[in-house]
Order: C-alpha cells, then structure tokens, then sequence
C-alpha cells in the first residue's frame, strides 16, 4: 500500500471538513495548478483557545489526510501551541507519508499558520507566525 | 463487485496464453539455440511465435524482432533511424507532444547528441493531420515516429495517411503501436508502416515480451549487445514462454477482434453516456476516433488521485493523469499537450475497459463516479470559488 492505516483511515473519513461562516481566522495555502489548495478555518475564544477547526482541501489523498489530522492536532489547543505545529509532527501522526508526499504535511502546517495570521491580523495584533 | 478498468494499465492474461507458456515451460525449455533437439523443438516453437505475429500484422516472419517489451521496441526503433539518419548526414526528427515517455525520453536523448525534434502539437480532440506531419518534414528528416493510438486518451493517428506521406518523401515512419495492437487492425503494408513497437500484456498476454516490426531494409542497431539472437539484434536467450504466450494472445485478440470490438465499444459508450451527465465534466479526445475500450474525463475542481483512491474504494481500479499518481508535480504531458490547463488536468480520469468486462461492471461505474465527484467538491475550495465565480470554469455547463 501507497498509504498507511492512518492517512487512509483520515482521507476516508476526514475529521472537521468544512465550512465556517464565522471564523475568526481564514488560511488558504497552496496553488491549484500544483495540485493542492488547503483552506483552514478557526474559531477562536476569548483565552486564545481554538474551540473549532474546519477545513476544506483539493488534493490528493495525502493532502486531505493531512489537512485532516492537522485540525485535529490543533482543536482545543491555545493559539500559542496550535502556530508551533510542524509538518514532521503530522507526519509522524500519520505514521509516515511517502517521500514525494512529504510537501503535503508541509501545507498543513501552512494553513495552520496562514490562519492563525489572519486570525492576529483581524484583532489588530501584529503577527507573529510568519518570521 | 469488483471492476477492473484499467487495461490500458495492463491486462490480465488470456487462459489461452496462460496455458501456452506453461506447455511451454514444461515441455520447450531448451534454448532456441542448442543444436540438440530439445533445443531445436524449442526453435521451433520460437519460430511458430514469430509467425504467428507477422501474420497478423501483414509482415513477414523475417521483419519481426522479439523484445522486452514496448520500450525497448521504441528505444530500438527510434535510435536506428536515427544512426540511419546521421549516417547521411541527417538530424532531423518529427513526431508528437503526447507521445508516450519511452518515446519521448529517447527523443530527448538524442536531442543531447545534436538532433532536433519538431514535436508537432495536438489538437484539443486528441489528434494531429497527415498535412501537419507534412508541413514539418524538411530535407534532413531522419525519422517521423507517431503513436498509433494514445495510451492516455485513446484517440487514434492516421496512421495510413502519415505513412503514406512518409513513403512518398522516403522517410522512415515508426509507430508506437502499443495500445493499438490486438485491439484494431493493424496492417503494416497498408499503413505503409517501416517500424513498430507493441507490448504483449496490453492484449492479455504476458508482461516483459513485445515486438520490434522493422520492414526489410531497415539498418538496426543494437540496444543489448551480446549473442546472434534475433538475427544478431537483441541478444540474450530468448523469453520462449513469454514469446509463445504472447502469440497466442495475439492471436486471439485478432482473431476476435471484431466481436470484441463491438462489445467494448458498447461499454465504452455506456460509460461516456454515463459520466458525461456530471456537470462541468467532459471526455478527453475525438469522440469516435478513439479506441474500443478507452475513456478519459476531467472533472473541474477535483484531484485524481482522491478519485482514484475512493473509486478503489468501491471495488473500482481506474487510472488518472494527476500529478500525485505520477510521483511528478506536473499533471500528464498528454493533457497539458490537449491545452487542458493544470489546475483541470489534475482532475482527470482515465477508464480502459476490454471484453472481460460487463455491463453491470459499466452500471456499477456510472453509479459510483458521480457521488464520488460530488463529495470530493463539497470539501473542494477550488469549487468553492468556481462556484461563487471567483475562479473561471474552463468546461462548459
């Protein structure tokens, strides 16, 4: 198998897919003549807690199991924790991706972060994802 | 229910084919060239295969090289016109943006040694004209080489007309004629055809086994050097099994081709009247110049891949021309070469039925493709923006 129990078990069965009406955070990442767009909602409370997460991805199985994992790696988890998220950590909660789909996870980890940026830049704080 | 529709893949060997190698292994498996008589039967067993497939391509038995397969058949054919050419001081070579990649590499190859290709482009419907292979010939064509019929999408060349035009000029035509054989007819001396390439696991035979058809006259040189084998122009004791199994097939494929062919094409149209009903959806390639049992479609704001995962899902194996398949981060060069832009080729979806196939098999694709479709699109943020026309649809309705 190309992919395994895990990644399959989260393309077949994405968590959290989705649309928000009302994120408080919108990360979009990628390019669609490459194969793979990520767009990432946050709901986000008043501690800077992510209460929900929702996402919605073009791509391959890899970029849905990524993206899926991702948002349930971040869920729950203060802001502070969710921007420190790497690719290999959603590698490794995949229990591996193949080499040419490494840059998959990659994406993920951009969308968490592109989203937690917009999320900063709507409350008027000066980012601090991107340096 | 299980449903394989990817022959154009490979295809699973015929019972006739099966049953021949194994006679073969048992009872033929001296080598060809041994002057012993188990060496000898096993000759001429080497010598029925051999004319076994020059009958069905209208050649003779001495214009038929046995090969690994279809690459080396390429490769072989492609780099002897090519030492042909620059012999006579001629580097010039025409042939297609969609060739199949055993072509093209060596294209490319030859290109690194100082010969220049014309890649002639393919029109939206998948084909080229005889006119267009004509405009490009100049007095230093070595070689014209254009595929038969299109691994990805189908659409079959006119191949009699582009070897008419080469014969007329006395250029070499060669033809990758690996998706095509066993499937229609194929006529070397009507086509006017100098050189072609076919594999045996196309038509039910088995893999690792193809043909090397250079018309008499034609200068071979050597890929693999090594023994006398093949008249001293692929050396290696010969795949005796593999070569008898591939006859056999042949043979049947040809001799039922006509039956088949009605048969496959009636799944074939099954399935575009099906799937042609999902929106923003279209075939790739001339609707009627195309083989009896391939199909190719895009479907605007999805990845192949996640088509191809979910469709295996339902017990369906397909094959796609998106990057994530291929390992590469471009979507297949025969798409692009279409004018199909990235971001749709990436949605493709190829079906290669063949006459093992059923009806059913049909329905349960026609049932299964467009719910598949449509979920991937509900988490799709590129139809997301085709919807509220932030992004412009390339496919009509």
């Amino acid at each position: 198998m190309l992919y395994s129990e895990k990644v399959m078990d989260h393309f077949q069965h994405p968590r959290n897919v989705g649309k928000m009406e009302d994120a408080d955070g919108v990360g979009e990442v990628g390019n669609a003549k490459c194969g793979d767009i990520m767009k990432m909602y946050i709901k986000v409370d008043d501690k800077d807690v992510i209460t929900d997460v929702k996402f919605n991805t073009f791509g391959c199985g890899s970029a849905i199991a990524s993206s899926s994992m991702a948002t349930e790696m971040i869920k729950g988890k203060p802001i502070t924790e969710a921007i420190k998220l790497s690719n290999q950590a959603v590698v490794e909660a995949l229990d591996g991706l193949p080499a040419h789909k490494l840059h998959c996870s990659v994406l993920a980890e951009e969308a968490v972060k592109a989203a937690v940026d917009d999320y900063y830049t709507k409350k008027g704080v000066k980012p601090k994802v991107q340096e | 229910m299980y449903v394989y529709a990817d022959n154009a893949a490979t295809t699973k060997m015929s019972e006739t084919a099966m049953k021949t190698m194994i006679d073969c292994m048992e009872n033929y498996y001296g080598n060809p060239s041994s002057l012993h008589s188990v060496g000898q039967e096993a000759a001429t067993k080497l010598v029925e295969a051999r004319e076994i497939m020059a009958r069905y391509l209208h050649a003779n038995p001495s214009e038929i090289y046995f090969t690994a397969g279809g690459s080396e058949a390429d490769n072989q054919a492609i780099l002897s016109a090519a030492a042909a050419g620059e012999r006579k001081g001629k580097k010039h070579i025409i042939s297609t943006t969609f060739e199949h990649h055993a072509v093209l590499h060596t294209l490319q190859k030859l290109e690194k040694q100082g010969f220049e290709v014309t890649y002639l482009d393919v029109h939206r419907n998948g084909l080229i004209t005889a006119k267009e292979v004509a405009d490009a010939v100049r007095e230093d064509t070595a070689l014209i080489t254009i595929m038969y019929a299109n691994n990805e999408i189908g659409t079959i060349q006119p191949i009699a007309e582009i070897g008419a035009l080469c014969r007329e000029k006395k250029i070499p035509f060669h033809t990758d004629a690996v998706q095509a054989a066993g499937h229609i007819p194929i006529d070397v001396e009507a086509d006017q055809i100098d050189m072609l390439s076919l594999s045996a696991h196309k038509f039910h035979g088995p893999k690792g086994v193809g043909v090397l058809y250079a018309r008499k006259g034609m200068q071979l040189v050597n890929v693999i050097e090594g023994g006398a084998q093949e008249r001293g122009k692929r050396a290696g004791t010969e795949n005796l099994p593999a070569i008898v199994g591939m006859a056999a097939a042949f043979r049947e494929s040809c001799e039922n081709m006509e039956k088949n062919k009605e048969k496959i094409t009636a799944l074939r149209e099954q399935l575009i009247n099906g799937l042609e009903k999902i929106p923003y959806s279209v075939l790739n390639g001339d609707r009627t110049h195309r083989l009896p049992g391939t199909v190719n479609f895009i479907f605007e704001g999805i990845e192949g891949e996640s088509l191809l995962l979910l469709l295996d899902d339902k017990g369906i194996a397909a094959s796609s021309g998106s990057a994530c398949t291929s390992g590469s981060l471009d979507p297949s060069h025969v798409l692009l070469s279409l004018g199909i832009p990235h971001e749709v080729a990436h949605g493709s979806l190829r079906l290669s039925v063949g006459e093992y196939n059923t009806p059913e098999e049909m329905e349960h694709i026609v049932n299964s493709v467009p719910g598949i479709v449509e979920y991937l699109r509900n988490m799709s943020p590129v139809w997301e923006e085709l919807k509220k026309g932030e992004r412009k649809h390339f496919l009509q309705k």
